[in-house]
């Protein structure tokens, strides 16, 4: 098993994941999977498609329970009953894939809903909130238009902004740019620098390894359901210590 | 055809939009709770539903106008035909329109409601702010294409006594002994009645198959 020494050894964790474990009926897809991020610290999670990623970190805001082992976030054990699934929810924000915002509202209240409804904000209260965040991702002026009306990158920029209106503790980003042209992936990324400079706890899935060096105060490498190597990123890609994590970079940076 | 059975078709015509109005809308109470019970996620609550469904789908709707109408009054329910064909008309639109509803609810992407989920809100937020409001916009074709089903329905409540605009027509028909001039007029006034729906429905249709593109 590998341990490394992060500042989560000095400061009390954000998250704490021990020897979690997540089955898919008879497949497992998560094997004691130990993590522990320190508060504010940028973690870049990497690895072959199918290899689980996802599956890791929607264990983390239990869009997927796990059967196996604690999760610690914030200093609360996510438990199965929907009342620390919920206190967890609302310290966690999430960004995916394909940005899921809410097609029949506007970009407005999309960022409007969750604070009104889940943390009881009153109507001025979140559209103040929503329109600073919607200011700090720069794109204010979409404030009225409906998602499809914005391209990809303004939907994902959007997207970060209704989960920053939460006021959340944690981010967690599941190949925010997988989806986007090329183009439009720079807009997201500096939105994600952004926010890291300004000492988010955060946890990306991505295969931007410019973005993993830039950003990110370790990374995780996984195969198959298991964490196969951590290290920070210098460390990482100049010496990776397994023949799995070599072939993987060998592919990913061979690509770009 | 004088003025007074015309006069007495349309009282009929007025019940059939009574009754049309009070099964759509209490149809549609029921057929939401129908829905999400389908769409629970708890197995046992799922399959009674899908038992409810398929009994409505699976019978016809004149079999189930009398189980209400002479069901009822054995177990001891004194209703008048008014009451009973509306409760009949009520349950079984609230299959339909229940399973017309689950497949638009299951049709919004599971992308929205794992959206929702992260964002902290309840199951009641969930279904009211974000899935019900796609789902109602996915399902009005049909929806329309139902109710324009149910009103043509209401018919069958004649056989049971009551009098809407199909058993005034009978009841005309057989004092003037005109059937075809009774029966023509009868058909025109569901057609005027229908067809605006019919063809609003296409036009929805089109629109969301437009939009989704
Ligand atoms: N809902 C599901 N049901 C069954 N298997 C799943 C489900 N979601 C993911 N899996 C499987 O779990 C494994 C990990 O998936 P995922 O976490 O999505 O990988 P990644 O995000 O790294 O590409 C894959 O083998 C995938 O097929
Ligand atoms: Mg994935």
């Amino acid at each position: 098993m590998i341990q490394t020494a992060t500042k989560a050894d000095t400061t009390e964790p954000m998250i704490t994941m021990s020897d979690v474990g997540k089955w898919y009926g008879a497949f497992q897809a998560l094997h004691d999977v130990d993590i522990t991020v320190a508060k504010g610290e940028r973690i870049v999670l990497c690895g072959p498609s199918g290899s689980g990623k996802s599956t890791l970190i929607r264990c983390i805001n239990h869009l997927e329970a796990y059967q196996k082992g604690e999760i610690h976030v914030g200093g609360i054990l996510l438990g199965h009953s929907s009342k620390t699934i919920d206190a967890v929810r609302r310290e966690v924000g999430m960004v995916f894939q394909q940005f899921n915002l809410f097609p029949h509202l506007t970009v407005l209240q999309n960022c409007m809903l969750a604070p009104i409804r889940a943390l009881g904000l009153s109507k001025a209260e979140a559209q103040e909130r929503a329109k600073s965040l919607l200011e700090r991702v720069k794109i204010s002026e979409q404030a009225e238009k409906y998602p499809a009306q914005l391209s990809g990158g303004q939907q994902q920029r959007v997207a970060i902004a209704r989960a920053l209106c939460m006021r959340p503790k944690v981010m967690l980003f599941d190949e925010p740019t997988s989806a986007l042209d090329p183009e439009m992936v720079k807009e997201v990324l500096d939105t994600m620098i952004a926010l890291a400079e300004e000492g988010m706890t955060m946890i990306c899935v991505t295969h931007e390894m410019g973005f993993a060096r830039q950003v990110a105060d370790r990374v995780i490498f996984m195969a198959n359901g298991a964490i196969v190597e951590e290290a920070p990123p210098a460390e990482f890609f100049s010496n990776p210590q397994h023949e799995r994590t070599r072939k993987f970079l060998g592919e990913i940076l061979g690509r770009h | 055809m004088g003025r007074e059975e015309f006069v007495f078709l349309l009282i009929g015509l007025k019940w059939t939009v009574a009754l049309s109005i009070v099964a759509f809308v209490c149809g549609c109470v029921a057929g939401l709770v129908v829905a999400l019970a389908r769409t629970s996620g708890i197995a046992i609550v799922e399959g009674v539903t899908a038992f409810y469904i398929a009994i409505f789908q699976g019978t016809p709707l004149l079999m189930q106008l009398f189980v209400v109408y002479y069901g009822l009054a054995l177990v001891g329910i004194r209703m008048d035909a008014w009451a009973a064909v509306s409760v009949g008309l009520t349950l079984h639109a609230s299959a339909y329109l229940g399973e017309i509803w689950r497949g638009s609810i299951e049709a919004v992407p599971r992308g929205q409601t794992e959206a929702a989920k992260a964002l902290a809100l309840g199951y009641v937020s969930r279904m009211k702010d974000v899935v019900l409001p796609q789902a109602i916009r996915i399902s009005l074709p049909a929806t329309v294409g139902f109710l324009v089903q149910l009103i043509k329905g209401t018919s069958l409540a004649s056989i049971v006594g009551f009098t809407e605009l199909t058993r005034a027509g009978n009841i005309i028909s057989n004092q003037i002994f005109q059937p075809i001039t009774v029966f023509g007029i009868v058909g025109a006034l569901y057609f005027i009645m229908c067809c605006p729906l019919t063809i609003w429905g296409a036009h929805l249709e089109r629109r969301f198959a437009a939009s989704a593109r």
